[in-house]
């Protein structure tokens, strides 16, 4: 890969160092909704280190200044640039091309969301979801500086890495395949709740929230989501389980179903067999 | 012209990192109808990429520290010429900014006994920086994103543009802006606006920066009247990664260093300790990529043109992993370097514009009146430098004081300006001409002549500048503005790149002549401005910002003296443990001695 490398002089780099002398095909999936829409195959100039959204970026200044493309940081650090390379949901900035099999790389948008344009999906519905989902809430305090130990900030961290690229609500079945992201959080709202249910500040209890409007439910724990997800969150371990045993504790506990029943209207009315036990 | 949607609120915020939150957040809670723009999704700004912290005086880790210290510190980052009151301002408020975040749900690391932990970073006295492993920006703008999304009276518009302010007689009336993926043309009609919309580091080739980063906020700001400041001062983050190509300019943060990394050159020597003894590798920003540069002008550059900076012989692998996980993943993935075994490869990368939109301390209340700018948009708080570490409190404390004022200022206004269709119809032509189909031979391409400005900014107003280099820059700048008006695009509105990089090429020509002017302005070496022929600092410069106005249609620079700071407030600089005396321009030479070495444990 180090073939063409020109030495560059620092603040003054050789712009197009690094060229393979091979080239990349790429496919990439083109159109509107309710119009035409096709694969348009591109012939990449492979630079060394070049990844996916590099050979996209490429075509849109070189070939088809039109070509709609989702990005910001280019870094792995803000989840804009979220797409199924190869089938596979995926960042492009992340994918480095030589780390792909040789030979044509499919580029396409995010199925589980509705098109706008080439490879940009409609992702709105994550933040209305987000929106559902009741804040950070402590206790009323005389507003000292919290103590809180390291080991719960560690448990804390795992969840607030996401970066909200949305590949684990594009992968997740409940949504890719059965369409239910009306009723259904799915996973990245399961780690944001799992990040305020854990947080030894808060007080709220969103289990209901959860075992209802979140469908946790309809989860059975396929770890699709973990398996994309580029932040390597442990989702379906560490949040979509420990979500489900607390609300299987709270709606399931044979104990507290009969200590609901002899205090009628006391907590929760929704537990009931159509939410089904946890895996 | 074309119908456009009308949309109205008491305040407009434009941009949503974490500046842009913070503001809209102050002026809901003020009770003022907020409306916040921004070119991409909620919660993807630049300030996600900030990695190492949030620098707050708490002294939870150096019982020394305080806010006059980092007062001092930051002062003598910023070579003395920032404007002293908001640094003031900013030192004492930081700390509340991150209990305050806290508070919201942020997360920081802890100390042994509970307490927020600080860490090391450059040019800063003490340990200082409040973090959470190396991800603190993503923290922060997530704390703030849902902060904002629970408040009362916010509204949020994603993905949308804006290209020109309105005004009014004197005053900020509105802007006017389109819907990037549909096309949609809209005006906003505000009492008041907020402009947060980040820095530009778009015009130079080897930049952390996103495609947002084109300048904006600061050239509307410029174009509809306002005042900008301190132009010439962009900072070159010293490590960013040159290699592959692929990865080159994304950021190694400095947490690197603050962790205990040192930068070597090609001969394995640790030559930071001989550009500063004291400071060495932790030293300022400034001074650490030029004196990368320097080895690789001496030919003892690494194989790419850069240094090696070196965790891996100095903490454990473990311990690596623990406060630098995304470094890890970062060099892994894109470099195939394993940085607990090896040593990465780094150099210069356009990283943070110091100047930008001139402010007043307390309100952050520009030049315009109804416009406020708070942010790496605004100008004054980081002088010729920012040190690491203050950006992230300078959004939070400033984000805060905008979204005050600037709903302070909606409220007193007896009813909204009224919108001039005469200006919503210029720049309906405007921004729509290359999308006409005419001219079609002699057409420009704007991705063409973006890259062409890439190369201009580059490589004659980089990290090292002259007389001759910079003038050679607005030649280029001048042929690219007269190339520009010639862009012509095919397709329609609708999430069409192309088209919506022309209006990005326009903004970007302007605020690279600003820098070009005040650089060529500014003959002396300071901070991130290095004259080769001006090595040296200018006293009678030290007593001046430049700032620049538009006059008549044309750009004009101009010396406008800083205010100086009080004797007892000069005094404090000797807090740093970094102070000099010998450093002091004349006018606070004599002001303030050293402190005894005791008083620096």
């Amino acid at each position: 890969m180090t073939s063409a490398a020109a030495p560059t002089e620092t603040g003054r780099p050789v712009p197009e160092s690094g060229l393979t002398g091979e080239s990349v095909t790429l496919r990439v999936f083109r159109g509107v909704p309710g119009r035409k829409q096709a694969y348009t195959t591109y012939e990449v100039p492979e630079v060394a280190g070049m990844v996916v959204l590099d050979a996209v970026h490429w075509v849109q200044r070189n070939v088809d200044g039109e070509l709609a493309v989702r990005w910001n940081c280019k870094a792995g650090k803000c989840g804009s640039c979220s797409a199924e390379v190869n089938g596979h949901p995926r960042l492009m900035c992340m994918t480095r091309i030589d780390t792909l099999p040789r030979g044509t790389i499919t580029v396409a948008p995010l199925r589980a969301f509705p098109l706008i344009k080439d490879l940009v999906t409609d992702v709105s519905r994550n933040y209305e979801t987000n929106k559902l989902i009741p804040p950070f809430t402590p206790a009323p305090d005389d507003g000292t500086p919290w103590r809180i130990p390291q080991m719960d900030i560690d448990r804390l961290y795992e969840y607030r890495k996401c970066i909200e690229c949305f590949l684990c609500q594009d992968v997740c079945h409940v949504n890719r395949t059965h369409e239910l992201s009306a009723r259904f959080f799915g996973p990245r709202f399961f780690v944001r709740v799992a990040s305020l249910e854990m947080h030894p500040k808060d007080v709220l209890d969103r289990r209901a929230l959860l075992h209802e409007e979140g469908g946790l439910a309809l989860c059975n724990i396929t770890k699709c989501c973990t398996e994309v997800c580029p932040e390597h969150i442990h989702i379906t371990d560490n949040a979509i389980i420990p979500l489900k045993e607390r609300v299987a504790d709270r709606y399931f506990d044979p104990v507290r179903w009969l200590g609901r029943k002899l205090h009628r209207g006391g907590e929760g009315s929704g537990a009931g067999p159509a939410g089904g036990p946890p895996g | 012209m074309l119908p456009y949607t009308i949309r109205e609120c008491d305040v407009l915020v434009v941009g949503a990192g974490g500046a842009g939150l913070r503001a809209a957040i102050a002026s809901a809670e003020a009770g003022c109808s907020t409306l916040v723009i921004t070119k991409s999704l909620l919660g993807k700004a630049h300030t996600v990429m900030a990695e190492g912290g949030i620098a707050a005086g708490l002294a939870n880790v150096d019982s020394p520290d305080s806010w006059e210290v980092h007062f001092a510190d930051t002062m003598l980052g910023g070579q003395l010429i920032n404007n002293w009151r908001m640094v003031d301002l900013y030192a004492r408020e930081v700390i509340d900014r991150v209990y305050e975040l806290e508070r919201w749900g942020g997360l920081f690391d802890r100390t042994e006994d509970g307490r927020i932990m600080q860490r090391a970073f450059g040019a800063h006295s003490y340990r200082r920086l409040c973090h959470v492993g190396d991800r603190t920006g993503l923290e922060l703008i997530r704390t703030c994103q849902d902060r904002l999304v629970h408040t009362a009276g916010t509204d949020v518009l994603m993905e949308c543009t804006l290209t020109r302010l309105l005004v009014s007689g004197d005053r900020v009336c509105g802007a006017f802006g389109y819907d990037r993926n549909t096309g949609e043309l809209m005006v906003i009609r505000a009492g008041a606006v907020v402009m947060a919309s980040g820095g530009w580091g778009r015009m130079y080739r080897q930049t952390s920066n996103s495609w947002e980063g084109t300048g904006d906020g600061a050239a509307m700001a410029y174009e509809a009247g306002a005042e900008l400041q301190d132009m010439e001062f962009v900072q070159f983050h010293p490590t960013g990664m040159i290699w592959p190509p692929g990865a080159r300019g994304i950021l190694v943060t400095e947490g690197v260093r603050g962790e205990g990394g040192i930068l070597r050159n090609a001969e394995g020597e640790r030559f930071m300790e001989r550009y500063d003894p004291v400071k060495k590798d932790l030293s300022s920003r400034d001074v650490v990529a030029r004196s990368i540069y320097k080895e690789v002008q001496a030919g003892r550059g690494s194989p790419h043109g850069g240094a090696f900076l070196d965790i891996a012989s100095r903490r454990s692998a473990a311990e690596i992993r623990k406060k630098l996980p995304s470094m890890c993943a970062q060099f892994e993935d894109l470099a195939g370097v394993d940085i607990t075994r090896e040593a990465m490869e780094v150099g210069p990368t356009i990283h943070y514009t110091m100047g930008g939109v001139r402010v007043d301390a307390e309100t952050a209340a520009t030049t315009l009146p109804g416009l406020y700018a708070a942010g790496e948009v605004a100008a004054g708080l980081h002088g010729a430098n920012r040190l690491g570490g203050n950006s992230l409190g300078d959004i939070l404390v400033f984000g805060r004081r905008s979204g005050e004022a600037a709903a302070e200022y909606a409220k007193g206004l007896a009813a909204k300006p009224a919108v001039s269709e005469k200006q919503v119809a210029e720049e309906q032509e405007a921004v729509l001409r290359p999308l006409s189909g005419d001219d079609a031979k002699s057409a420009e391409n704007p991705f063409q002549l973006h890259r062409a400005l890439q190369e201009a900014m580059q490589d004659d107003a980089g990290i090292g500048r002259s007389d001759e280099s910079l003038h050679r820059a607005l030649l280029a700048i001048g042929e690219l503005r007269e190339r520009s008006a010639r862009m012509r695009v095919p397709g329609g509105r609708a999430l069409n790149p192309g088209w919506q990089t022309c209006r990005d090429v326009e903004f970007m020509l302007t605020i690279s002549e600003a820098i070009v002017r005040s650089a060529l302005a500014r003959r002396e070496s300071r901070g991130a401005q290095w004259r080769f022929d001006f090595p040296e600092k200018d006293d009678q410069l030290s007593r001046v910002n430049l700032v620049v106005r538009r006059h008549g249609g044309a750009m004009a620079v101009e010396e406008r003296p800083l205010q100086a700071m009080p004797d007892e407030v000069v005094t404090r600089l000797a807090r740093s443990r970094f102070f000099d005396p010998a450093t002091l321009p004349s006018h606070y030479a004599g002001k303030v001695q050293p402190l005894p070495v005791e008083a620096h444990p």
